[in-house]
């Protein structure tokens, strides 16, 4: 997939916060291709975040070029560029006042879409993300956080965005419910033909659900390939966030019975 | 007769339409103006740290002005501008009444609206903020979608505030010359109509509470969706408003504003009046409670049509003029009205109500002292009492340099406790008032000014400017000229200090003239 030409471009980019004291991305070059389920890993403070938001210009670079669709988003209406792309937020982001179904078709009434189309769309989403249609009319807070987070992405994919940009989307959830959203995302990913980047700072999640994964540390972008060119990096920090999967995965072999065993 | 079947209830009641509504309209007036003025405010500024606290501190200050002084500074500003509007645009407008209760209750109201405003908007999680901006909101939708909706709760809460204070506050427009509830309140403390006072705070703490009760509704029905209870609300608010369009379609065209100052002569002068009006075939209809400098710019602006004031005052107070020998103090006066100001001096009344030096008959008969000259060479060992004013005011000077008198003591004191601690003996010598009830009812003296160093208190009628060829008004007034004498005066006053159904300023009005129609 490497091949193909990148959706999403960046080049020697670098962001600095508080007037230039807090250096978030140090010359990150990176491409993301069309298709592609691309994550991004790393602990607090890594840039990993400022990466994604960098993408639909919810922040602007001090230095290099973002490019979406080959085009550097400095030369785009940021506004017109948010609402093609899917973000779905940490724990939500969902609008407290709003219902399900005014969550999941904002992105569409922005877009001026009529009531009736939005309604169908919405339908529509509701049974993609596997929610019951009669969780339409509830508030978020009436809803699980699994459920919250399915409404999160019903949102991101309502205005059919070609990409969708994910920030820490399952963190906060169970480890069943994340795994049965990551795989569900997973199918959505696969059958709309979606370009994603995920963030996370779980390396296992990373592996199992991305095509490819990114390690960045203190701004810097310290490896990148599948799990397998992962494992052949010989930075010790991304030695480091591999041993914890592997001896997960080593311990979980002893104690369960395998399938075919 | 017990406490609830008195007459002076349904007299009360008989005002609710016209104190209520003008209440209402001036309260929503200034609400509305005040939320029109902050909330856009409020937006602009709420991420301008600097004009922020700018605007917070600025309102934080006009909160600590206290609210009677507020509606009163508004009165010469506007008295200034009218006549500036007056110069330059040739069209002036009234500083009266409802216009400097407006612009200063509104902006009483600021603070609660603004800091509400602004701490809402402040007090969303900035992670939904985000999202509002990452599905491609712009600023303005972000604002009128996501933050306003969210912030609302606090908001409302700001609004409900200020539409308290402000309906409470309102009350105070009173002596400025707007009518509101304010006017059983004044009225009421002044004529020791206790009935009249618990009336108007019962009934501005009831307006109150409906009108917070209504924007809380309001203010659910948008938090749940619920339709039903913002029409409701919302229909609450315009029937109020309906409710004070009544009385200015109730008022007759023509109809004579008789003034009255806030103490208990002026509210029987004022009722005497009004009755006078009335029973030639007029219509007439009181303002009362008006300050002393607010009354006569109000006489001559038009906006009230006739009330009683005092020479002295005017000389004095008005005109800051020195003070001149009675006749001569008096023809300058009535000249001076009619070409400054083109207020007419219809006549006086036949008493005057002015500074007296005032002691216990006995006491003066005892001493052998008639004349203030009298009491100069025993002053030396008296006290003496006035009021909050006299010992600051001209007349005091006056009288210590025509006779030379030096007291060992002056004290000041509430007017209602004087002439008992003169009559008691706590003090030797009081400052009173000529017309006061109270002297007769202690059997006190007033010692003869034979250097008419005290000048001359005649009550007057004073007529407005566009009244002054008013001949049916005149004729109306002319049975009261010259009829009323200093006892016939103390004694109404001196019933109106009671506190019963007779003591009322038109039941004592009605006694008046029976008295001095004979």
């Amino acid at each position: 997939m490497n091949n193909a030409a990148p959706l999403i471009a960046y080049e020697n980019v670098g962001k600095s916060f508080e007037q230039g004291r807090a250096k978030a991305l140090d010359d990150v070059s990176l491409r993301v291709a069309a298709g592609e389920f691309l994550a991004v890993v790393g602990g607090s403070g890594s840039g990993k975040t400022t990466l994604l938001r960098l993408a639909n210009r919810l922040i602007t670079p001090d230095s290099g070029t973002v490019r979406v669709h080959g085009d550097d988003v400095r030369n785009v209406d940021p506004i017109r560029l948010r609402r093609s792309i899917g973000y779905v937020f940490q724990s939500g982001g969902l609008f407290p006042h709003m219902t399900v179904a005014g969550n999941i078709g904002i992105t569409p009434r922005l877009l001026g879409a009529p009531v009736q189309e939005i309604s169908a769309r919405v339908d529509e989403l509701i049974d993609l993300v596997r929610l019951e249609r009669s969780h339409r009319d509830r508030f978020p807070h009436e809803l699980s956080g699994g459920q919250r987070q399915r409404v999160g992405v019903a949102r991101a994919l309502a205005g059919k965005p070609k990409i969708v940009l994910m920030d820490e989307p399952f963190g906060a959830l169970d480890p069943l419910t994340r795994d049965a959203l990551g795989e569900d995302y997973r199918a959505l990913h696969r059958n709309f033909g979606l370009t994603t980047v995920m963030i996370t700072h779980d390396m296992a999640e990373a592996l199992l659900l991305a095509d490819r994964v990114a390690v960045m540390r203190a701004g810097r972008l310290v490896a990148q390939g599948t799990a397998r060119e992962l494992s052949q990096s010989t930075d010790a920090y991304v030695g480091e966030l591999l041993n914890t999967p592997r001896r997960q995965a080593e311990r979980l072999r002893q104690l369960l019975p395998m399938d075919d065993a | 007769m017990n406490f609830v079947s008195d007459p002076r209830w349904s007299d009360a009641l008989t005002r609710l339409p016209d104190y209520l509504g003008n209440h209402v309209r001036v309260s929503l007036t200034a609400l509305a103006l005040g939320l029109a003025i902050s909330f856009p405010l409020a937006l602009m500024v709420r991420r301008k740290p600097v004009l922020r606290d700018i605007a917070l501190g600025v309102a934080g200050i006009v909160q600590t002005v206290p609210g009677l002084a507020l509606l009163a500074l508004f009165y010469p500003l506007l008295l200034a501008l009218a006549g500036l509007s007056l110069q330059w645009f040739g069209t002036g407008f009234s500083a009266f009444g409802f216009l400097p209760a407006v612009l200063a209750l509104a902006l009483y109201s600021m603070l609660p609206v603004l800091r509400n405003t602004i701490t809402g908007l402040q007090g969303i999680d900035p992670a939904i903020i985000e999202a509002a901006e990452g599905v491609g909101m712009t600023q303005r939708q972000s604002l009128v979608m996501v933050e306003l909706p969210l912030a609302l709760p606090v908001i409302m809460a700001g609004i409900r505030t200020a539409a308290v204070w402000v309906i409470g506050t309102a009350t105070l427009s009173t002596p400025i010359g707007q009518t509101s509830l304010g006017n059983y309140i004044f009225a009421g403390l002044q004529t020791q109509n206790w009935v009249f006072v618990l009336f108007g705070c019962a009934a501005a703490a009831a307006l109150a509470l409906a009108v917070d009760q209504l924007l809380a509704l309001i203010e659910t029905g948008v938090r749940r969706h619920s339709r039903a209870r913002i029409v409701l609300g919302c229909l609450g608010i315009a029937a109020l408003i309906v409710a004070t369009l009544v009385p200015s379609f109730a008022r007759a065209k023509n109809t004579y504003i008789v003034g009255a100052k806030t103490f208990t002569e002026q509210y029987i002068l004022s009722s005497l009046i009004a009755q006078r009006l009335q029973a030639a075939g007029l219509s007439a209809s009181p303002r009362e409670g008006l300050g002393s400098a607010v009354i006569f710019e109000a006489l001559a602006a038009n906006d009230i049509d006739v009330y009683v004031d005092y020479s002295g005052t005017l000389w004095v107070n008005q005109f800051r003029r020195e003070i001149e020998p009675r006749a001569k103090l008096l023809d300058d006066l009535k000249t001076t009205l009619k070409e400054k100001y083109g207020i007419t001096q219809l006549g006086d009344l036949g008493f005057e109500n002015a500074y007296a030096l005032v002691m216990p008959r006995k006491r003066a008969e005892a001493l052998g002292i008639r004349t203030i000259a009298d009491l100069a060479p025993l002053a030396g060992s008296m006290s003496i009492a006035g009021d909050y004013e006299f010992f600051s005011r001209p007349e005091w000077t006056s009288i210590k340099q025509a006779y030379g008198l030096s007291f060992r003591r002056e004290r000041q004191m509430q007017p209602d406790f004087m002439y008992a601690a003169v009559a008691a003996g706590d003090v030797d010598m009081i400052a009173g008032y000529t017309s006061d009830g109270l002297i007769a009812k202690y059997d006190l003296v007033v010692l003869e000014d034979t250097k008419a160093a005290i000048p001359p208190y005649d009550a007057i009628v004073l007529l407005s400017p566009r009244r002054a060829d008013d001949a049916k008004l005149s004729d109306a007034l002319q049975p009261l000229l010259g009829r009323i004498d200093i006892a016939a005066m103390r004694a109404a006053n001196l019933r109106a200090a009671g506190n019963d159904s007779t003591s009322s300023p038109d039941a004592v009005a009605r006694w008046l003239w029976a008295r001095i129609n004979k």
